[in-house]
């Protein structure tokens, strides 16, 4: 993109083919502490300039939009919303617009934004501050959560390092610490929280993207999705679509964990095999027995389809199966599956926000009947009769995330469910949990100072 | 035309008043809330929707009309939750 780009056509087609390979988002990246703002432009070169007034500035914003559309980005947080269509959106509103950086990361298994913010804070802050450019936005907030300390640290040194550097003042940069429990980064808790409500979903429509926070249009979009914009941005959406597939172009940052020798964050091509990425972990070091796509609200795959398993969606989907926000854990041999999944199910049912009937008593009553189902004491059709009271009844996709993670565990495990259901609980049963469930009282209260940070 | 009723699941404590008025398109769960069966409303349906819409005590069935027919008073909105 000629028009959004300084650097000369020479330098740009040297940059395209060192650039044609990984790493990309974590090109650069240190073992210990973020890269400053000189190393990061080092790194990557200046991020354009989109801002200012008049109708060159809009056009110059457009070509950005229609770039984002050609590249085919899609949010990187789990929907894989295709982000040209929100921002679209939110640039055509006739009221100005804010951008959220959401880095909240709520599901336990993934690690990818807080890393991001830990690690290549600019590379998320320039996504954010392209994307307002883009869509005419004064306001950009990072979302952090409370947990995650190090991520908040990373980002509030490097807006103040912004600050310093005399960066343009708009849009405004501010960080915003979120609490920790599963649903309170979903777009609507979000933008709820931060105009000074509890953190949880709210009825939808109208979306953020159209009527969000203070009743303007609100830009939501993942830390990586945004860290993607900042370098299509720079390189275009041909770079970008030069690696992954037609359907998901680009790369990915995965979350990899289980019996791994080095389980940890990695960035992906889509379209490449579980096998490499396990080969870049180290291996593994115990047999498996099935791996977890997409995180608590994504589909477990058996151990017969491992081996030949390519992350790309136009793989994954025939198996009912998608990457999600890039997650990948890893169940060993030595769990249980059956009560992997009535822990993980009690675990989502205490992840309810308790505001739609059907999510707060339908999983619940899930959670009961795998675990009884664990024991031994009830049969496994009792979950489709439930599951199906609860899919798509709730505000939010909360419900519908924890019935497809249910439902893909009784196809991929079918077998173990049928002889728990028979002869009650196997020796694998009472072994050490593997699946990594963090204590998270869902905070009801709207006394968060989400600014307090800024 | 296409006159269809939804629920607003937070606002819905489950006082089953729209099974009550709306059977056609309305049943209720185990727990007493509503489903919802999403089908186009018929003929005097329009009305017995109306009906249940205002009925309801926390306003949480809509009555979505884009339709030439008769207006559905519109329900008032809730009051946002405090906590």
């Amino acid at each position: 993109m000629s028009s959004a780009t300084s650097a000369p056509a020479e330098s740009r087609a040297a940059d395209r083919s060192a650039q044609a390979r990984l790493p990309r988002l974590f090109a650069g990246i240190a073992a210990e502490g973020a890269l400053t703002l000189a190393e990061h432009v080092a790194i990557h070169g200046p991020a354009p300039q989109l801002g200012g007034r008049g109708r060159r500035a809009k056009d110059r914003a457009g070509l950005l939009i229609d770039e984002v559309q050609r590249a085919g980005l899609l949010g990187r947080g789990g929907a894989a919303f295709p982000l040209a269509t929100k921002m679209r959106a939110v640039a055509t509103s006739r009221r100005r617009g804010i951008v959220l950086v959401n880095a909240t990361e709520g599901e336990p298994a993934s690690l990818k934004d807080r890393t991001l913010l830990e690690a290549l804070p600019h590379l998320a802050l320039d996504g954010g501050v392209l994307a307002a450019e883009a869509v005419g936005a004064d306001e950009v907030i990072v979302c952090v959560c409370e947990t995650a300390q190090e991520a908040a640290a990373g980002a509030e040194h490097a807006i103040a390092e912004r600050a310093r550097s005399g960066a343009a003042r708009s849009p405004k940069l501010h960080l915003a610490t979120v609490p920790s429990h599963y649903v309170a980064g979903q777009e609507s808790a979000l933008v709820n929280f931060l105009g000074g409500g509890p953190a949880l979903p709210t009825f939808t429509p109208p979306l953020p993207f159209e009527q969000g926070l203070r009743r303007r249009p609100t830009l939501v979009n993942n830390a990586e999705t945004l860290a993607h914009l900042a370098l299509i941005a720079r390189h275009g959406a041909a770079w970008f679509r030069e690696i992954g597939t037609p359907a998901q172009a680009g790369s990915a940052l995965v979350t990899l964990s289980g019996p791994v020798r080095h389980p940890g964050v990695y960035e992906i091509e889509h379209g490449s095999s579980l096998a490499s990425l396990v080969h870049a972990a180290g291996g593994t070091t115990t047999h498996l027995r099935g791996a977890l796509l997409g995180g608590y609200a994504g589909s477990w795959i058996g151990a017969q389809h491992l081996d030949s398993l390519v992350l790309s969606s136009e793989h994954l989907a025939p198996l009912g199966a998608s990457l999600g926000a890039g997650v990948v854990l890893l169940l060993s041999d030595q769990a249980c599956p059956v009560a992997e999944t009535a822990r993980v199910a009690r675990w989502l049912s205490g992840q309810s926000a308790r505001q739609c009937g059907p999510c707060e008593h339908g999983l619940d009553a899930l959670a009961g009947t795998l675990e009884d189902i664990a024991r031994g004491a009830a049969p496994t059709r009792e979950v489709d009769r439930l599951a199906a009271l609860v899919a798509r009844r709730g505000a939010c996709g909360h419900p519908d995330g924890a019935v497809n993670l249910i439902l893909s565990a009784l196809d991929a495990f079918a077998a173990d469910f049928a002889e728990h259901a028979r002869l009650g609980p196997c020796d694998s049963c009472s072994t050490r949990a593997e699946l990594p469930l963090p204590h998270r009282p869902v905070n009801r209260n709207g006394s968060g100072r989400p600014g307090a940070r800024a | 035309m296409s006159d269809r009723v939804r629920v607003n699941p937070i606002a819905c404590e489950a006082h089953g008043m729209c099974a009550e008025l709306l059977p056609e398109r309305i049943t209720l769960d185990p727990w007493g809330y509503p489903i919802v069966d999403g089908e186009r409303l018929a003929g005097a349906q329009v009305e017995h929707a109306m009906r249940a819409a205002r009925a309801c005590p926390t306003f949480a069935l809509l009555l979505d009309r884009d339709g030439n027919g008769p207006r559905a008073r519109r329900p008032p909105q809730p009051a946002r939750r405090s906590q």
